[in-house]
């Protein structure tokens, strides 16, 4: 049973974000680190780089997967988790937690379109 | 190979002042590489290894018997096609009368290596069904590339500039889509059915003027003959694009069927797998790129042609699609490849590919009760298993690959195709005799038993190998890969 | 009738056959269409004993020559130790497949770690991987690396001195990845230093390749230019002679961010073109956008210092279409050619190869320009052990005339220029033997 935060948005790429202000927090849900395995490597963009909805924006390696970060908002990077670069396991530590990029959004329309605890917790069929 | 695991670094073995070589004296030493300006030479010297001939011979000798090759035992790795490398090529391809010509020396002096690439193209040409060959790309990944790059030249020559897209076989090993990726291509991935074998249905709304083609492996990675082969290649065609076969899976269609009569337009081969050329570790291989009739002006340069005079020539032409190798190949590798053909002969070759489907099938049918076999009826040179048949007991396709290494096989491909989440996929070559066959098929069914009655046994598999499993998630996420580093952490 | 490659007897068939519940073998192939059958024999030679190809290949190996070779051009002449092939022949090696199972294959995966340990060395780099097809498919990698790494960019410079058999092979990998490739001007045998301040200031640029030595044997001077390319976010790439490595300065001492290569100089012979052994050389930060295969080190279960393929999910098996490459290979057992080769040689040993074809070049230009027909192309720039000659005289009819004397007198660049090159296989009978034919050719 993956654990499911209640308040945070869920993109069908498994990405979350938590809302802070106009500030987006992005990482991936623990269901998405659950099928990964061992995290090894988290490919993330520059401080200051745009991010669009859809668009990948990185990378989460484990040793026999990779998988694509796709952004489920717009906006421009703010922070970077930088703890992840020397211990991405903290991802599958608690994936919520150990965010993986901070946005300033540009667009918060575009929250409307991602799945609430609910319905994401129907769309991985838990 | 044995079992003592060896362990130790060529740098370990160093002491300042040794060394394994001799060169001759300088008698002109009155040129002194030192006159040459400080600032363009090196500072720091690399730190080799400092140690004397025997030393390295036995420090080699001492790795290679942790090693596992065709040689040692059966190699039943699927879609790697570990056939016996016959010694008489090894022998062929190191004659000093070819080793010792420099690529770019005087082509009336290279006759006879030219004569052995011509040959060696106008055979594969006959045993494909298509119209020329260029030997040049270095391995299957490469003679992807290379015939993506015919299909982009075929259509940029017709101004036909709206064609981005390759059609891809969800089943097809990723190569497929990275290649095309490397060609600038975009991939549209086509879904399989149940068994195995390209959906129709689902190929047809793919199929528009943006299609430049389609890339198939046939048999494809389960195994199976895309039945309806004659269709989808009638069905690309008519949308424009031109058919692409990936001759990973070659061996089983030799003496058979030929790709150029099953409607494919561009292919490649892969020399080490379907004729015999050994794996060397991972490499060099060759991966001869085909064409049919009316492509054959953008084959990459160099090409080996024949003048009116039935002179050997090396030419350069502006259709080409450009160059993808210095020279013309692995040379030597085409040596060997050449060898093999003269060898069999024709009425050797055509049994190779009957003799390598029949003992994948005997293994196929006298293990099916205790693996499971997710695609029934006749495969071709391999076939894949979804794990073994009782999944009650937690032991994975990997548990049982790593216990065969106990019993002193390599093991099958695992994890691939993706289809199946436990992949086990066999492919014994035409080479293996009944008895060896029979003797890997006990232990796989040992094994089976084993996995019910002691799985922890199997699940620490190989217990008799030189090391023991590995950890992989170290290597991955703190990178060591040089001794420097690596004197540097221990 | 078995064959010595199919151990099949008629009853081993049949037995098998009845296992499958067929009748034949043409029953195996019964999904497929009766249409697309090949229904006769290959147009092919019949089969043929030992003897026989023994015989074939001594006669088809007789119209080759066997040359004196004053030519490099990419290619070059170097003393192979003995001890290489015998190790080379080990079957374990040989027969061997991509180390997949490493509990079986800690031979060919410490072999692989010991020849990245060992390029990283030569090239002055902090990481190699485990080897690529040849110095040219290398060259195009970095190529597309550069690009990858930049995002936005798809530009990149080549060195009019690098190798124009490079810079075709480059040029092809750029037209079909969509990268457009500029050139740098040279002049007087060196790369342009205003062109290419000039280009990559325009911050379009990902990537500048250069050579060393380059094209013309010349060893250029990159001082600074690393700097310039790094504050214009570009990647610095050269593409280097290996074997040349062991005396001149390294890529990694110029500031390289990719170091690039044939190692067919690292005693491989010349083998009419192939296989030889590509490298790519980078530094520990970009590791992850590096194409191909890696080796590193880790632990067993036990505990035990062992050897692994790994960063696997960079490549095409995984990524499939996103990989860094869709090369699946290394060439492995050119790699450890390479890997016995550093290992006998060492440092000293590679110094040495270097001065004696220093020294052999040199006294064959100083002797042919003592002829007085001919003159060095770019007489004040240092060269190692390849130069570019003008000839006063017909280039082709004095090549031919050499030719007649066994050997293979440099590569034609046009009409007037010839590159020539000598190293340590030459001694200095043979080069004053060779410039004794070339005077005597010059003056007939």
């Amino acid at each position: 049973m993956s654990k499911i935060i209640e308040g945070l948005y869920y993109s069908e790429s498994h990405e979350y974000v938590k809302v802070e202000g106009n500030i987006g927090f992005i990482g991936i849900s623990d269901y998405a680190q659950h099928e990964l395995g061992d995290v090894v490597y988290v490919d993330m963009p520059e401080v200051d780089d745009e991010v669009s909805a859809g668009e990948e924006f990185g990378a989460v390696e484990s040793v026999k997967a990779a998988s694509d970060l796709i952004s489920p908002v717009s906006g421009t990077v703010v922070e970077i988790n930088e703890a992840l670069e020397d211990e991405p396991g903290l991802v599958n530590k608690d994936s919520y937690e150990n965010w993986i990029i901070k946005v300033e959004l540009s667009d918060e329309s575009e929250l409307e379109k991602l799945m609430n605890a609910e319905a994401y917790k129907a769309f991985i069929g838990e | 190979m044995n079992n003592v695991y060896y362990g130790k670094l060529i740098f370990e073995l160093s002491k300042e002042g040794r060394r394994g070589y001799t060169l001759p004296k300088n008698e002109l030493a009155q040129y002194n590489i030192e006159d040459l300006p400080a600032h363009l030479m090196r500072e720091q010297a690399p730190a080799l290894p400092e140690v004397d001939e025997l030393t390295v011979v036995r420090h080699y000798t001492n790795m290679s018997n942790n090693n596992f090759g065709v040689d040692t035992g059966f190699y039943p790795l699927g879609s790697c096609t570990m056939k016996y490398n016959p010694k008489i090529n090894e022998e062929m391809s190191s004659l000093p009368a070819f080793t010792g010509l420099h690529p770019l020396q005087d082509v009336s002096t290279v006759q006879g290596a030219l004569e052995v690439y011509y040959n060696l193209q106008t055979s594969l040409a006959e045993i494909s069904g298509l119209s020329e060959f260029t030997l040049n790309p270095y391995a299957g990944a490469h003679g992807e590339l290379t015939g993506l790059m015919v299909m982009k030249s075929y259509h940029m020559s017709r101004n036909d500039d709206k064609r981005t897209k390759v059609i891809i076989p969800d089943s097809a090993h990723g190569t497929n889509p990275a290649s095309a990726a490397v060609c600038g291509f975009d991939i549209v991935v086509v879904k399989s059915r149940p068994d195995g074998t390209v959906d129709v249905e689902d190929l047809r709304p793919l199929l528009d003027d943006s299609i430049a083609g389609m890339m198939m492996t046939n048999p494809n990675t389960l195994g199976i003959f895309e039945h309806n082969i004659a269709e989808i290649a009638e069905l690309v065609h008519e949308a424009g694009g031109l058919m692409y076969y990936d001759g990973a899976n070659l061996n089983p269609m030799l003496g058979m069927c030929r790709p150029g009569d099953l409607g494919f337009d561009i292919m490649h081969i892969n020399l080490h797998k379907t004729f015999s050329t050994p794996h060397g570790g991972g490499g060099p291989g060759d991966g001869p790129v085909g064409v049919r009739e009316g492509l054959e002006q953008f084959l990459p340069c160099p090409r080996v042609v024949l003048d009116e005079n039935y002179e050997l020539k090396i030419e350069f032409n502006d259709e080409s699609l450009g160059s993808v190798s210095g020279f013309l190949g692995n040379f030597g590798v085409i040596m060997r490849a050449y060898s093999y053909i003269l060898t069999l002969g024709k009425e050797n070759l055509r049994m190779v590919g009957p003799l390598a489907t029949l003992n994948a099938n005997y293994v196929k049918e006298s293990l099916k009760d205790c693996y499971e076999l997710p695609i029934e009826g006749v495969c071709k040179h391999e076939f894949v298993f979804d794990g073994l048949k009782d999944k009650s007991t937690g032991v994975t396709t990997l548990d049982v690959a790593k216990r065969l290494l106990d019993y002193g096989y390599h093991a099958p491909t695992i994890y691939f195709p993706l289809l199946f989440h436990q992949a086990l996929m066999i492919e014994p070559t035409e080479n293996e005799s009944k008895e060896t066959l029979d003797g890997f098929i006990e232990v796989m069914r040992k094994i089976a038993t084993e996995a019910s009655e002691n799985p922890e046994l199997v699940k620490g598999a190989p217990h008799n190998t030189p090391v023991r499993r590995l950890d992989d998630t170290l290597a991955a996420l703190k990178p060591v890969v040089t001794y420097a580093e690596l004197a540097q952490a221990e | 009738m078995t064959y010595k490659y199919f151990p099949h007897t008629d009853e081993d068939i049949r037995t098998m056959l009845d296992k499958c519940g067929l009748k034949s073998l043409e029953d195996l192939y019964q999904d497929i269409p009766q249409e697309l059958f090949l229904h006769r024999d290959y147009e092919l030679p019949s089969e043929m004993s030992e003897v026989e190809v023994r015989k074939m290949f001594k006669e088809i190996g007789e119209e080759n020559a066997q040359l004196s070779c004053f030519i490099g051009a990419g290619v070059y002449d170097h003393y192979s130790p003995a001890v290489i092939s015998a190790i080379l022949s080990r079957s374990e090696f040989l027969t061997s497949y991509t180390p997949y199972q490493a509990e079986i294959s800690q031979g060919t995966l410490q072999y692989i770690f010991e020849y990245q340990s060992m390029m990283a060395q030569l090239t002055g780099m902090e990481v190699s991987n485990a080897s690529m097809y040849d110095g040219t498919t290398a060259t195009a990698e970095a190529m597309m690396m550069a690009v990858a790494n930049a995002k936005k960019r798809n530009k990149v410079l080549i060195s009019d001195t690098v190798n124009p058999i490079v810079t075709r092979v480059v040029e092809t990998y750029a037209k079909f990845h969509g990268v457009v490739i500029e050139h740098i001007a040279a002049e007087g045998g060196v790369t342009s230093k205003a062109d290419f301040e000039a280009k990559v200031s325009q911050g379009d640029v990902a990537g500048v390749i250069v050579a060393a030595p380059n094209f013309y044997g010349i060893i250029e001077d990159y001082t600074g230019w690393a700097d310039i390319c790094h504050d214009n976010k570009t990647m610095f790439i050269m593409n280097c002679n290996a074997s040349a490595l062991g005396a001149i300065k390294s890529p990694g001492e110029w500031g390289a961010d990719v170091a690039v290569g044939d190692g067919q100089s690292l005693g491989i012979p010349m083998n009419f073109g192939g296989p030889y052994v590509g490298f790519l050389c980078t530094s520990k930060k970009l590791i992850r956008k590096m194409p191909g295969r890696i080796v590193g080190a880790t632990k067993d279960l036990d505990g035990k210092r062992t050897f692994v393929l790994t960063l696997q999910a960079r490549e095409q098996h995984i990524r499939r279409e996103k990989a860094t490459s869709n090369i699946c290979s290394n060439q492995s057992l050119m790699a450890l050619y390479v890997t016995v080769y550093m290992s006998l040689m060492g440092n000293q040993g590679l110094k040495e190869v270097n001065a004696l074809s220093y020294s052999n070049a040199h006294y064959l230009a100083d002797r042919l320009v003592e002829t007085g027909k001919f003159e060095l192309a770019f007489p004040d720039k240092p060269f190692l052990h390849e130069f570019a000659v003008k000839y006063h005289g017909n280039i082709d009819e004095l090549q031919k005339e050499m030719l007649s004397y066994g050997i293979q007198f440099g590569l034609k660049l046009d009409d007037e220029t010839l590159l020539l090159c000598a190293t340590e296989t030459l001694n200095a009978d043979e080069i004053d033997e060779a410039v004794c034919y070339c005077e005597s050719i010059v003056n007939a």
